[in-house]
């Protein structure tokens, strides 16, 4: 089988110091890996990197695409990247205002990636985001709502909608509950794990919050200094860490 | 006028304009930066026009300039008589008699020929300005027609209006390349934009010249079950009668009478004369 993405040592410096170094993994079809660590780790770093936010030093990261087959992302051409981040590709911030526009209705957003690939059917495309707006609990009602009059929840779920509605192969979220408070975080992850399933999903997940890899992730990479220090499936890292600094960050986590 | 060189600017400016202009009709469509001048009237008064037009200007041409239609309000007198006074060519009001038209918000309503050259004033040559501020980004997506954005404010036009409520500088796409802003043009007039005539574009403050060549393929954006309607008021003309040109609202009195009379005044004028 091969493998959706395939990373080869992905370096990146800021300068003197170190972005992320080294970072090597396999992620195949329908998996979900979650990387964790704390604040300057490197982990959006290395996020950015893979999804062409940034441009790493060195290393490869090697695609399965659809039309050709495994390809070097960091090679493409632009125009060919762009069609990846919106076509097979989505990402999800961590923060719902950098990945909606905020001016423009909740039909509008969720409809911007289809029309952005050639959709010129106005009662298809709004036909297609109130679908959508549905399996992420939106009321069909508020389809002409803008982001700015929904709650945080409701954005990060409008994000999300936004994001799948192509059909992406491959999601790169970032901290995708940060903010949130813990109810609404758990509905979120609820929703989430069941997209991610139903729809056959890869995703990279990127969180400091241990509960959230352990509810979604199938593979866990534990990053401290820019490096990866230990990786695994998640409940073997979560219940057995290795590394001392894994075993710091299992046991910082309160029981309540 | 010896105190000025013909058509005010100096030849290396001529130059340097005329060279971008040639860009612009070698990629239609595309917005070609170019150093504007500081000319003797402020920004947003037609500046980029203008300088299009004194690149363009020779001693045998003769020119009309338009203000939204007409040729006696303020903007289209003062550009005429400054034409006349540094480059002394000769001036008309008539359509059919100009090879060089001025033009702010309008488009003639008689058909123009390949003799005739259409310089527009461009207030914001970016179609997609007030959707994505920065123009890094927007010149990246020119380059690699990523348009999506476009489609999503006519997607909001309709979601709130019911239609798309775009009605004038509605954008265009040029050729099958370029997305354009047209100017400040009702929508009625975008169907005229494929003609006969070189268009030139120029946006004195924001520093661009872009182009539509004669015979150019120029399609108004729109969606297929929304398809785009050169829309105008559902009257005719008070004044001449004419069904097919687009109309100005004039309120009449304090009790709320109006009339719709031709924007054109020029083709008013003429079908009057003309005893129609």
């Amino acid at each position: 089988m091969t493998p959706l993405l395939n990373v080869q040592g992905l370096t990146k410096r800021y300068g003197g110091r170190i972005g992320c170094a080294d970072v090597s993994f396999q992620l195949y079809p329908g998996e979900v890996l979650g990387i964790v660590g704390e604040s300057g780790s490197g982990k959006s770093t290395l996020l950015n990197c893979l999804a062409g936010h940034l441009a790493p030093d060195a290393g490869e990261v090697i695609f399965d695409t659809r039309s050709d087959g495994p390809r070097d992302v960091l090679t493409m051409s632009e125009p060919e990247r762009r069609m990846l981040g919106r076509t097979d590709w989505a990402f999800v911030h961590q923060n719902p205002r950098d990945g909606l526009r905020m001016r423009i209705s909740a039909g509008g957003n969720v409809g911007e990636r289809l029309m952005a690939v050639g959709a010129h059917h106005y009662g298809a495309i709004r036909e297609k985001a109130t679908d959508w707006l549905g399996r992420v609990e939106i009321s069909a009602a508020r389809i002409d709502d803008r982001p700015s009059a929904f709650s945080g929840g409701m954005q990060q779920r409008l994000q999300i909608a936004r994001n799948l509605v192509t059909g992406p192969r491959l999601v790169f979220m970032d901290e995708p509950t940060g903010g949130l408070d813990v109810s609404v975080q758990a509905r979120l992850l609820d929703l989430i794990r069941g997209l991610v399933r139903r729809m056959g999903l890869s995703a990279i997940v990127v969180t400091h919050d241990l509960a959230v890899v352990r509810l979604l992730a199938d593979r866990l990479m534990v990053m401290k200094d820019g490096h990866v220090i230990e990786t695994g499936l998640t409940d073997q890292v979560l219940d057995d860490p290795q590394a001392p600094y894994t075993q710091l960050l299992v046991s910082s986590v309160l029981q309540v | 006028m010896n105190a000025y060189n013909f058509a005010y600017l100096d030849e290396q400016t001529k130059r340097m304009i005329r060279r971008a202009i040639l860009k612009g009709v070698a990629v239609p469509g595309y917005q070609v930066p170019f150093a504007s001048r500081e000319m003797p009237m402020p920004y947003g008064w037609g500046t980029g026009g203008v300088q299009v037009t004194a690149a363009c200007l020779t001693p045998e041409d003769t020119l009309k300039v338009i203000d939204q239609g007409a040729d006696d309000t303020t903007n289209a007198v003062s550009i005429r008589k400054f034409f006349e006074k540094t480059a002394g060519v000769a001036v008309t009001e008539k359509t059919g008699e100009a090879t060089i038209i001025q033009t702010r918000h309008r488009i003639p309503e008689q058909t123009l020929t390949e003799d005739q050259i259409l310089v527009y004033q461009v207030p914001i040559p970016e179609p997609l300005r007030f959707l994505e501020p920065s123009e890094v980004e927007t010149r990246k997506m020119h380059a690699l027609e990523d348009y999506g954005l476009m489609h999503v404010k006519l997607y909001e036009d309709i979601a709130r209006h019911g239609e798309i409520a775009t009605a004038y500088a509605y954008p265009v796409k040029v050729e099958g390349r370029y997305v354009m802003d047209p100017s400040p043009i009702p929508k009625f007039d975008n169907p005229k934009l494929e003609s006969a005539a070189l268009q030139l574009f120029g946006a004195g403050r924001e520093q661009r010249i872009y182009a539509v060549p004669p015979y150019t393929k120029v399609v108004s954006l729109d969606f297929d079950d929304y398809p785009f309607d050169p829309s105008k008021p559902a009257h005719p003309c008070a004044l001449c009668g004419a069904e097919d040109s687009y109309l100005d609202e004039v309120i009449t009195d304090d009790a709320g009478s109006r009339m719709f009379v031709c924007s054109d005044t020029d083709y008013c004028a003429g079908r009057r004369g003309d005893g129609a």
